[in-house]
């Protein structure tokens, strides 16, 4: 039956294959409708505006690939930054800095992990009470907003590689990196596989064999990590830390996931997915922002029925998919 | 070195309100195929899982090499050289065949990422052992649960271990596959491997084992050379009881058949669908058992699925009572007073949460419409109604139907259709992972729910039990029916023909 798993091969990639197109016929649309939308700038401006919900996104993509979700990222991004301003103020070496930063949401993860797999706890109420943590730790170093006042992040925040007339900037760089080792993890590690497995059924991945436990600590130890990542990049943009920063990225980054095909059930999608996922989301708002009329809500709205089409591709594509001998 | 690879010695295990297993003996030599026996519910895959560490046990000792073990999970029972197959088809749908094959023992290069040439590579190589030519690449989940069985014993079998637990690996495989395993697991056996093998099926154990423990309501009843017993021996040492019942059987089945023309319930006209099932014309009158006979792919569950409304057919019709239908959707079908006992528990049919009474009064509730809720009572009655007449072992009917071994399940499901009173039950595999006493009963129902009336379509991959039952059997070849055969025609030797024919029809 070679012909019907080649069809079934097509089908598999069905959900991959219309995000991209769906991102394609935006991306011709903005450059039909705008004057300067299809260059080199406006597409690289696309990968700098979003590294901080992408490089999220991919951690919540892992996360969301063992069946699992992960609310507290947001709260990390805007804690992270602000750890970063407030420590840079006191006088603190930046290296310190950046090691405490990156150490607050890996290590968050780590134990978010550990309580999820040893108390078998629902991931939906000890990511919340991160996510309340995180925030609630982040008002604490500072009601206000802090100022970064460091070399390091000025320069860092106007660094670029010009190609054409678009800038490669360090968010960029930064996102493809995470993206791309994403995409290793994905596909070609043992760590990669079980995550997918563990998502597909844990009482089989563990029957099977497989390192469960500790396959789904490490998922929300590397969903932290990207997080906190996420957010010192962020001060890349703000210079800044502000404690009701970044409010409602974890649902972009969940958008952004599942608009790339992942199944939120786990088990199926891929971190390029996820990248696309996050560029269309872009697209829709920088195709509002080159419109000027409409009001920034109108992103949320273009977000939100795109995500209703994808879920409803998705149960097609699931309900479609018949067994055979 | 002690002569035995694995003894367990006066091991108990309790569940609330259970008590699986108590006080309970193996004794497993080296080189030895090993026949773990006993009814639904009597303790077998509880005494693996204490075995491969999936529940720790309460007392008592395991040994391996006369060394006691405490295993904390599987990963760490093939540590120590035991692999296992469990019951239920415990695999991966969401990856491809080969990663299932190959998952947590994957080949890697020599930069450490994994090799997924070299693990196809291997993974057709492995089924090339059992005969096994399919798309390594495909997902697991789309086979169907024969090759998913296969697939998952093969993987057991690759780990070379020097003790090798099958879990009932047999319910879903048809003669074919069956010999093609036990070619292996004797390969393994000459190799100086040992094996405990769970079945149901009597002939198997006789053919395969060298040894033989049977179980009984979480007890130990003994350990007994297969070749010093006779089938009656063991169903007696089974059930703790001698029987006669099968004699009592041949007589029913034999008022059966033959039977004056009767009102037609359901025929189909020319339906099918397009690169899924050919055309078919099949009728199904009262009183009717209509058998369906083919091998593994022939279209069996595909029948079953097109009358049902689970796929939609794209030519032909179909007719209930004479009257043209449309069935779009199995609660079409459910209006339509069909019913279908599918074939795959575990997917597609049981709530594992929810309890046992929640489980059989299900179907009828759909059917019954969610705002005219049965009575607690009412429910309470049909809940036990099936407990007791198909003997479903479960300490009540507010147990969750995960906790009960998967014999039982199996009952649960069948009792579901039941409850439902349909006019044409179709039936997918329903004595799978059933016990001999259990098969029996759910045969007679069958039996006796046709002689009042009721219309069946019964599908089996044993095809004894559809000569047993049927008064008219389909033969299917490649999703074609290529056959019809009737009451005298059906037998053992008729079917198997027919189903080896060479389609020219
Ligand atoms: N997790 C559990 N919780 C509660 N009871 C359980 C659990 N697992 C098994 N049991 C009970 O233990 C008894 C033995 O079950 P087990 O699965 O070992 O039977 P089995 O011999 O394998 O039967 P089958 O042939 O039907 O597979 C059953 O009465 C079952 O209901
Ligand atoms: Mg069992």
């Amino acid at each position: 039956m070679i012909s019907a798993a080649k069809l079934g091969f097509s089908r598999r990639n069905l959900p991959i294959i219309a995000t991209m197109t769906v991102f394609v016929v935006l991306y011709m649309i903005g450059g039909m409708t705008f004057r300067g939308f299809l260059t080199n700038r406006v597409f690289f401006n696309l990968l700098t505006d979003n590294a901080v919900l992408g490089i999220t996104a991919v951690g919540m993509t892992f996360v969301i690939f063992t069946g699992g979700i992960d609310l507290s990222v947001a709260s990390v991004v805007s804690t992270t930054a602000m750890i970063v301003a407030v420590m840079t103020q006191a006088g603190v070496p930046n290296l310190f800095v950046i090691i405490c930063a990156i150490l607050f949401g890996t290590l968050l993860g780590l134990v978010m992990g550990f309580i999820i797999h040893y108390f078998d706890a629902p991931a939906f109420i000890v990511t919340l009470s991160g996510q309340f943590f995180a925030r609630g730790f982040g008002y604490i170093l500072s009601l206000d907003s802090v100022p970064i006042q460091y070399d390091f992040y000025q320069k860092a925040s106007s660094f670029g590689i010009r190609i054409g007339n678009g800038k490669l900037t360090l968010p960029a760089i930064i996102l493809l990196v995470v993206i791309a080792l994403g995409i290793f993890i994905s596909k070609k590690t043992k760590l990669g596989r079980n995550i997918y497995a563990l998502g597909g059924n844990e009482q089989s991945a563990l029957l099977m064999g497989l390192p469960v436990g500790k396959t789904k600590i490490i998922v929300y130890t590397m969903s932290g990590f990207c997080a906190s990542l996420a957010g010192f990049v962020y001060t890349f943009y703000t210079l800044s830390g502000y404690g009701l920063a970044a409010i409602g990225l974890e649902m972009d980054a969940i958008a952004s996931a599942v608009i790339g095909g992942t199944l939120m059930t786990g088990g199926y999608g891929t971190i390029f997915g996820t990248l696309i996922g996050t560029l269309i989301q872009g697209v829709i708002k920088t195709i509002i922002s080159f419109h000027g009329e409409l009001s920034a809500y109108w992103i949320k709205i273009f977000v939100g029925g795109m995500l209703l089409s994808f879920i409803l591709l998705q149960r097609v594509f699931v309900a479609g998919s018949g067994k055979r001998d | 070195m002690s002569d035995n690879l694995l003894e367990a010695i006066g091991v108990s295990k309790s569940f609330p309100g259970v008590k699986a297993l108590s006080n309970v003996n193996l004794q497993l030599g080296r080189g030895e195929i090993h026949g773990l026996m006993g009814e639904n519910g009597a303790g077998k895959s509880t005494l693996i899982k204490a075995i491969t560490g999936v529940y720790p046990r309460d007392n008592g000792q395991i040994l391996l090499d006369g060394v006691e073990i405490h295993p904390t999970s599987p990963l760490d029972a093939e540590a120590l050289g035991i692999s296992t197959v469990f019951q239920e088809v415990n695999l991966l749908n969401n990856l491809s065949v080969a990663e299932n094959l190959a998952i947590g023992r994957q080949p890697t290069k020599k930069t450490g990422t994994l090799d997924w040439k070299k693990m196809n590579e291997d993974a057709r190589r492995i089924l090339q052992k059992f005969e096994i030519d399919i798309d390594v690449t495909e997902l697991l989940g789309n086979y169907s649960i024969a090759i998913q069985q296969m697939v998952a014993i093969a993987r057991a079998l690759e780990l070379d271990s020097k003790l090798l637990i099958l879990d009932e690996p047999t319910s879903s495989l048809n003669l074919d596959e069956v010999e093609k395993l036990f070619k292996q697991m004797r390969r393994l056996k000459e190799e100086g491997h040992s094996i405990i093998f769970v079945t149901h099926f009597l002939d198997q154990v006789f053919e395969i084992t060298d040894k033989i423990t049977v179980l009984r309501n979480g007890e130990y009843v003994g350990l007994f050379n297969t070749a010093d017993m006779t089938k009656m021996d063991l169903v007696s040492k089974l059930m703790g009881k001698e029987i006669d019942e099968l004699h009592e059987f041949e007589k029913l089945s034999k008022e059966q058949k033959h039977k004056e023309h009767q009102e037609v319930l359901l025929e189909t006209e020319k339906l099918g669908k397009n690169g899924y099932m050919a055309p078919i014309d099949i009728d199904i009158a009262k009183g009717d058992i209509v058998g369906l006979g083919g091998l593994l792919g022939s279209g069996r569950t595909e029948i079953a699925k097109m009358l049902f409304g689970l796929v939609h057919t794209d030519n032909g019709g179909l007719k209930i009572k004479g009257i043209h239908s449309k069935i779009r959707s199995p609660k079409q079908a459910l209006m339509n007073q069909l019913a279908l006992c599918p074939e795959d528990r575990k997917e597609e049919s049981i709530i594992p949460d929810l309890s046992v009474k929640e489980n059989i009064i299900l179907a009828l509730q759909v059917k019954q419409g969610w705002f005219k809720p049965l009575s607690a009572k009412k429910k309470e009655e049909i809940a036990q109604k099936y407990i007791d007449l198909l003997n479903i072992k479960t300490p009540s009917s507010e147990q969750a139907i995960k906790n009960l071994s998967g014999g039982n399940q199996q009952k649960v499901i069948v009792a579901r259709w039941l409850a439902t009173n349909p006019n044409v039950l179709i039936v997918d595999e329903p004595t799978r992972g059933i016990d001999v006493g259990a098969k029996t009963e759910i045969q007679k129902l069958l039996l006796k729910l046709s002689g009042e009336g009721m219309g069946v379509l019964f599908i089996s991959s044993e095809i004894e039990e559809v000569v047993r039952c049927s008064n008219k059997v389909y033969i299917l070849q490649d999703r074609k029916v290529v056959n019809e055969l009737h009451d005298d025609q059906i037998n053992e030797q008729q079917i198997m023909h027919a189903i080896a024919a060479k389609g020219d029809s």
